[in-house]
């Protein structure tokens, strides 16, 4: 159990010890193997993809930084937001769920080589989509369905192996009730599958304004239907497990989930706000935008009151402070996702770099956050390894701070470049103007990369099979 | 306990699956379908060309569309980049092969500017070839990558290519720069960038829409600065030096530091093409300003090109443009000499 505070008054260490992860899972190897494996793409596309990223950040203070074609900044961008959609945090909530849902339904994962399977076709389908959009080929520059079909055909069949799996694990399970994590989990599966279709078949989206149609339908809901609902479910799993209390309301949890389903589908148009799809579309989304209030809501007061009086508990852990960053980093973007929908505010942010920030702070204040949590949560446990405390600890602030580095000066420049345009003076000056808030951009990056490459380690240190075997035989 | 979304996980996500493909029906597949078949371009618009649908898969390819929207918002602020933009402005974008989805012109961000209407604007391709072989020479402040690998450098280029001057600290040291065929068709695709009437108008909120404008034009004062930045700056530049060997500088410039002001308006009205200026030629084309300016803009600008940068030219007011621009045989001169 934890140690006496003498100890630590001895040794003066340089921060506040944590507590040493007590019980180790009992999970097969097989299990282990697949899962961790899933882990380390992810990080490595983490680094990946923010590597690019912050190369791209640095373009706009120095933007003749390169002149070479397949590092321009137009190629680049896609590489960016596709890698850490897909490469980072699509496999890190996968390699989550993997564990989650047969935990919650009491029975092995359904097919091993399956999950090989699907984990080979997503990082062969990032591999080529990569190299294909610096080579210049894309899907039109539609915002996350850059990459052409026949390369996003190989990651949506990965993603229905992993649907179908996890759907035979839980209709096979050994508890008559279905885990509230699983109704999230596999929903997330499911709408992003009917949403890849949708988004790929030819035939109904066809010239100029039909296609942006879809579009909006599309760019809003590969963020909200697929890394949203699947994030959640596995904090219905990881919060109430680390806090070691039941979560405070499961009939929330059931609430948020219908109204997310039918709020959350209607909304996507809210990005073509004053644009020429059907008038009456933009209305609709703008309506539901506040209809997203209530899932929002319910699903973060439903965390924060499981929570509750946990306080000095989530400061001696290491996992549920990314939890709770995430938590609350939810609350933020949701209202003020609301907020830009609105046809007022819309006229000053919508073009600027307000939106930039607003997509770091979801992606990765929230999403990112909350798969990190996760990731400390179970890792150790599985392989009994643990990450050394200090190194996640500075993985937590560095990211933390960086990403809000990163996005209030963005917030703020934004705003003032919407006024700049609202007050009619010349387009240049809304440029100059952001020079300031573009190097803050790029310190709070930097900021963030580097507690990435913290990640990566931590990684490393929690592999299986390492040392180790004897602080989980004197703590058990 | 059969129909327990708890307990029976067919029924669960039976709804989950077939509920979200009727929402996704609702609002994505029907709209799309029912715009799809209103989907006719406008009466005064033309076809594409060749060149210039090859120009648009450029811009696709490179990535213009993080950067640049084609989208004007019946806004007042949107105002400047052109009139609202209608569903039949973009009738003719369309799959460019069975690879590739329909090219999502319309943008989700200003980094730069609006393109709607960039072949009005700025119709001089001397300028978007300087422009995209390094932004920087014609707009200092400009943050846009440079782009020579849609450029060659060759030592005696044929007479039929297309030769870019460069200004000396922007030039090759090694040879001449030629523009390759996808920089061509690129900028044939921008120069075709132009709105076209629209039969009827069609903004949605237009009621709001007018008395906002009217109440904002009574607060809004008509700025020679301002309006030279929007129109003049990208070509004269801020310091109105213009560059070397393309745009003239109107420093000192006989035109606008001469006493009588008739051919200073005439050239803002008009435009000019082909013109030598104190011995130099400039090949590039200055656009006319006559549809997008009002006499008392035209003043404006005027007046702050012949006061500042050391130009002491008397100024001039709205009615000597109108005067100008009434006058048939001022107008007769103009289209013979061009």
């Amino acid at each position: 159990m934890n140690k006496p505070s003498a100890v630590r008054s001895v040794e003066r260490p340089l921060t506040v010890e944590k507590a040493k992860v007590e019980e180790r899972i009992d999970t097969s190897p097989k299990s282990v193997k697949l899962i961790f494996t899933f882990i380390a793409c992810s990080a490595f596309w983490l680094v990946f993809g923010t590597l690019v990223g912050e190369y791209l950040g640095f373009k706009f203070v120095w933007p003749e930084l390169d002149s070479i074609s397949w590092l321009s900044f137009g190629r680049l961008r896609p590489v960016h937001t596709n890698v850490v959609f897909w490469g980072f945090l699509s496999q890190a909530m996968i390699a989550l769920a993997l564990y989650v849902v047969p935990r919650t339904s009491q029975r092995e994962l359904f097919s091993y080589r399956l999950g090989w399977f699907s984990l080979g076709l997503m990082n062969l389908s990032i591999i080529t989509g990569v190299i294909a959009l610096m080579a210049c080929i894309n899907n039109g520059a539609q915002e996350y369905r850059e990459f052409i079909w026949p390369i996003f055909a190989l990651f949506a069949f990965g993603l229905i192996l992993v649907a179908y799996n996890l759907y035979k694990t839980i209709a096979d399970r050994n508890v008559k009730e279905i885990y509230i994590s699983n109704w999230y989990i596999l929903a997330a599966c499911l709408w992003t599958i009917i949403l890849v279709l949708i988004a790929y078949l030819p035939g109904y989206q066809q010239d100029g304004i039909s296609q942006t149609v879809i579009q909006g339908y599309y760019m809003h809901q590969g963020v909200g239907q697929w890394f949203t609902p699947m994030v959640l479910g596995l904090t219905y799993y990881f919060l109430p497990k680390l806090l070691n209390r039941p979560i405070y309301s499961y009939s929330l949890g059931v609430l948020a989930f219908w109204t997310q389903m039918v709020f959350y589908t209607m909304i996507g148009s809210h990005h073509f706000v004053f644009s020429p799809i059907p008038w009456w579309i933009q209305t609709v989304a703008i309506v539901f935008s506040v209809g997203m209030i209530v899932p929002v809501t319910a699903g973060t007061g439903n965390f924060l009151l499981t929570m509750r009086g946990k306080w000095r508990s989530i400061a001696r852990s290491y996992s549920l402070p990314f939890i709770l960053a995430g938590v609350i980093f939810y609350a933020i973007v949701s209202y003020q996702g609301t907020l830009e929908a609105f046809r007022s505010l819309n006229k000053v942010w919508h073009f600027t770099n307000f939106t930039i920030a607003h997509s770091h702070m979801s992606m990765y204040g929230f999403i990112s956050f909350l798969v990190w949590g996760g990731i400390y949560g179970l890792i150790p446990r599985m392989t009994g390894n643990e990450p050394p405390q200090f190194a996640v600890g500075a993985h937590f602030w560095l990211a933390l701070i960086g990403v809000l580095v990163y996005s209030i000066p963005l917030m703020i420049g934004g705003t003032l470049q919407g006024l700049s345009w609202i007050a009619g003076e010349s387009f240049m000056e809304s440029v100059t103007l952001m020079t300031p808030y573009w190097v803050w951009r790029a310190v709070g990056g930097t900021m963030m990369f580097i507690s990435h490459l913290v990640f990566a380690y931590n990684v490393w240190k929690m592999r299986p099979g390492n040392k180790n075997e004897v602080v989980e035989s004197t703590n058990s | 306990m059969k129909l327990n979304f708890h307990k029976n996980h067919k029924l669960l996500f039976g709804v989950v699956f077939w509920g979200f493909v009727f929402l996704s029906l609702i609002i994505a597949v029907f709209p799309a379908l029912w715009v799809q078949q209103e989907n006719e371009p406008l009466p005064a618009s033309e076809p594409m060309t060749e060149l210039e649908r090859k120009g648009m898969k450029v811009f696709i390819n490179e990535g213009c569309a993080y950067c640049h929207t084609q989208q004007v918002r019946p806004i007042e602020m949107d105002k400047n980049w052109g009139r609202p933009s209608a569903p039949g402005d973009y009738a003719r974008v369309n799959r460019p092969s069975v690879w590739r989805q329909t090219p999502a012109v319309l943008g989700s961000e200003r980094t730069g500017p609006d393109l709607t209407n960039i072949g009005k604007r700025q119709p001089s391709a001397v300028w978007h070839y300087m422009h995209l072989y390094n932004p920087r020479a014609v707009v200092e402040e400009s943050i846009m990558p440079s782009y020579p690998w849609l450029f060659e450098v060759k030592n005696d280029p044929g007479s039929d290519e297309t030769v870019v001057s460069m200004p000396d600290d922007y030039g090759s040291d090694e040879g001449q720069i030629v523009a390759t065929e996808e920089a061509k068709a690129l900028i044939a695709y921008l120069q075709s960038l132009e709105q076209v009437a629209m039969n009827a108008p069609a903004t949605s909120d237009s009621e709001e829409d007018t008395s906002e404008k009217i109440s904002e034009n009574q607060q809004k004062t008509i700025d020679g600065a301002s309006i030279y930045a929007n129109n003049c700056a990208s070509c004269h530049q801020n310091n109105g030096q213009g560059v070397q060997g393309a745009f003239p500088s109107l420093v000192d410039d006989p035109v606008v530091i001469d006493e009588d002001p008739t051919d200073h308006i005439r050239a803002v009205l008009y435009g000019m093409q082909g013109v030598s200026i104190k011995g130099e030629a400039y090949n590039g084309i200055m656009q006319p300003f006559e549809q997008t300016l009002s006499d008392e803009e035209v003043a404006a600008v005027i007046n702050h090109e012949r006061t500042n940068w050391g130009n002491d030219a008397p100024t001039i007011t709205a009615e000597d443009v109108a005067e100008v621009r009434n006058n048939d045989e001022l107008n007769e001169i103009t289209a013979e000499e061009e």
